[in-house]
């Protein structure tokens, strides 16, 4: 019995020594990216709380806490409260298989990219669930758009991980990044990594493809009825989605925890450092981006999805098998 | 054209410019301003905090004549008056409801010995209703505090009157 107890209680920790550090770097991410938004239109943003108001969001969760959660009459409540959980949750148990270097990884599963693909699947139902249950207009359209948006941006996403594990042969992460030693996959996958770029941004609701959260249009979307605690945990689960979606970016294309160069300043530093450093460039991109892009229309959107990147990446999926195969370069063989 | 604009959408060339300037620009002078900690120029003509002016050796202007209570389209002010001991006559109540005043600045444009004033003090936020009140002593306390710049800002006016 007391074994057990001692297996439990060292995963727990374990599970928490990396769920915390997500959960803070999540706040610092907000900061950073409203940051990088201030910067971009030439203003501060924000920079009371905290050294360079590093602890605005703390602060900003704090305020969520003590807010009053309404749930409103006519909606379902089980499901209405269920919904940010779900979302907030998935969001956190995809960092379980996200290695950090080559022995610190929660879970080495050897499907963990099947695991990643089908856990952010999994995060449309948090969405839907959140904006049927609402019962109200604008959640509900909402909701109907990035259901729509994910499954569709989904669909080409899968297609450029099959891309990549065509060149390393292996579904697991950290075999990802040991194939990439001598040369990273951002090389010869370039317009693979800038389409899953662009896909991440549609897949995490992000701007130009923010429309399930339009304001002009849509109020907050599938948020629109959420106050609270309930708010901030959709609002966790979104940016812990696209600091995921920057970590699996690193992973499959930009060489993961290795150094860029193996040489001797830079193979000295620790792995996770690298990693990190590769999310947070991704991540200000994402921020940059935000700054930068119009919102899409909804039918371009669409278009965008299923006649532009679904073709492209299935015709470079055909490129790189024939390529592989011709030369002979086939892992495994 | 249309070859051109094919290779312009493949290539990005619209996106990567925007990138570009968006990072050269966020290095660039911001700006807005620290604002409780720096603070913007205002203006001597701004409507901002009411106050009641003295003239120099401690006497009340006001003269009790009730123009800006005439005036105030929002009837924010009231104002009561009576004979002093040595004939002349001046108000015993002077009263704005800074929740009603729509800081239009007729009052201050009726008065005939520049009394009433608006000036550059636009934080005065209080925590409850009650504190918004203002009476004749709360008025002429503003008065003796901002006496300085208001004079100086209805003297750079002076010309404009």
């Amino acid at each position: 019995m007391t074994e057990y107890a001692t297996i439990l209680f060292s995963e727990v920790l374990k599970i928490l020594m990396l769920l915390v550090p997500v959960l803070v770097s999540v706040a610092m991410i907000v900061w950073l990216d409203r940051r990088v938004w201030a910067f971009v239109q030439k203003r501060r943003g924000p920079n009371v709380v905290g050294p360079f108001g590093l602890l605005q969001s703390l602060a900003d969760a704090l305020k969520y806490i003590f807010k009053e959660i309404i749930i409103p009459a006519s909606s379902n409540k089980v499901i209405f409260i269920l919904a940010p959980i779900i979302t907030m949750t998935l969001a956190l148990i995809s960092w379980a298989v996200i290695p950090f270097s080559e022995d610190f990884v929660l879970a080495d599963i050897n499907v963990g990219i099947l695991y990643l693909f089908a856990v952010s699947s999994l995060g449309v139902y948090g969405i839907i669930m959140g904006g049927w249950a609402s019962n109200s207009k604008y959640p509900f359209l909402g909701a109907i758009r990035s259901a729509a948006q994910m499954v569709s941006y989904e669909v080409s996403i899968g297609i450029i991980i099959i891309n990549v594990l065509l060149c390393v042969g292996s579904l697991n992460l950290s075999d990802i990044v040991k194939a990439q030693e001598n040369v990273w996959y951002i090389i010869p996958l370039f317009p693979m990594f800038v389409i899953f770029f662009i896909s991440a941004l549609a897949e995490t609701n992000r701007p130009p493809f923010d429309l399930p959260e339009a304001e002009a249009e849509l109020v907050a979307g599938y948020q629109t009825e959420y106050s609270g605690m309930m708010y901030a945990m959709f609002w966790l689960g979104e940016y812990a989605n696209i600091l995921l979606m920057c970590a699996l970016g690193s992973i499959l294309f930009l060489g993961g925890w290795l150094s860029p160069i193996n040489i001797f300043p830079f193979n000295v530093i620790p792995s996770p450092i690298w990693l990190i450093l590769k999310i947070l460039l991704l991540f200000i991109l994402f921020a940059l981006v935000k700054a930068i892009v119009p919102r899409y229309r909804y039918d371009q959107l669409m278009r965008l999805g299923w006649k532009v990147f679904l073709p492209l990446s299935l015709t470079w999926v055909v490129l790189t098998a024939g390529y592989l195969m011709y030369f002979d370069l086939l892992p495994g063989n | 054209m249309k070859i051109r604009r094919f290779f312009k959408t493949i290539l990005m060339i619209d996106f990567l410019t925007g990138l570009l300037i968006a990072i050269k620009e966020s290095f660039r002078q911001k700006k807005t301003i620290n604002y409780p900690f720096e603070k913007g120029s205002v203006s001597p003509r701004a409507r901002g905090e009411h106050a009641l002016r003295r003239y120099p050796n401690g006497e009340e202007r006001c003269i009790a004549c009730k123009l800006c209570e005439a005036v105030c389209p929002a009837q924010a002010i009231t104002i009561e008056s009576q004979e002093r001991s040595d004939g002349s006559r001046k108000t015993t109540r002077y009263d704005i409801d800074m929740l009603k005043c729509i800081y239009c600045g007729l009052c201050e444009q009726s008065c005939p010995v520049d009394a009433i004033v608006q000036g550059p003090n636009f934080e005065f936020a209080t925590e409850t209703r009650e504190e918004l009140y203002y009476n004749k002593d709360k008025l002429l306390e503003n008065g003796d505090r901002w006496e300085s710049i208001l004079a100086a800002n209805i003297n750079a006016d002076s010309s404009h009157r």
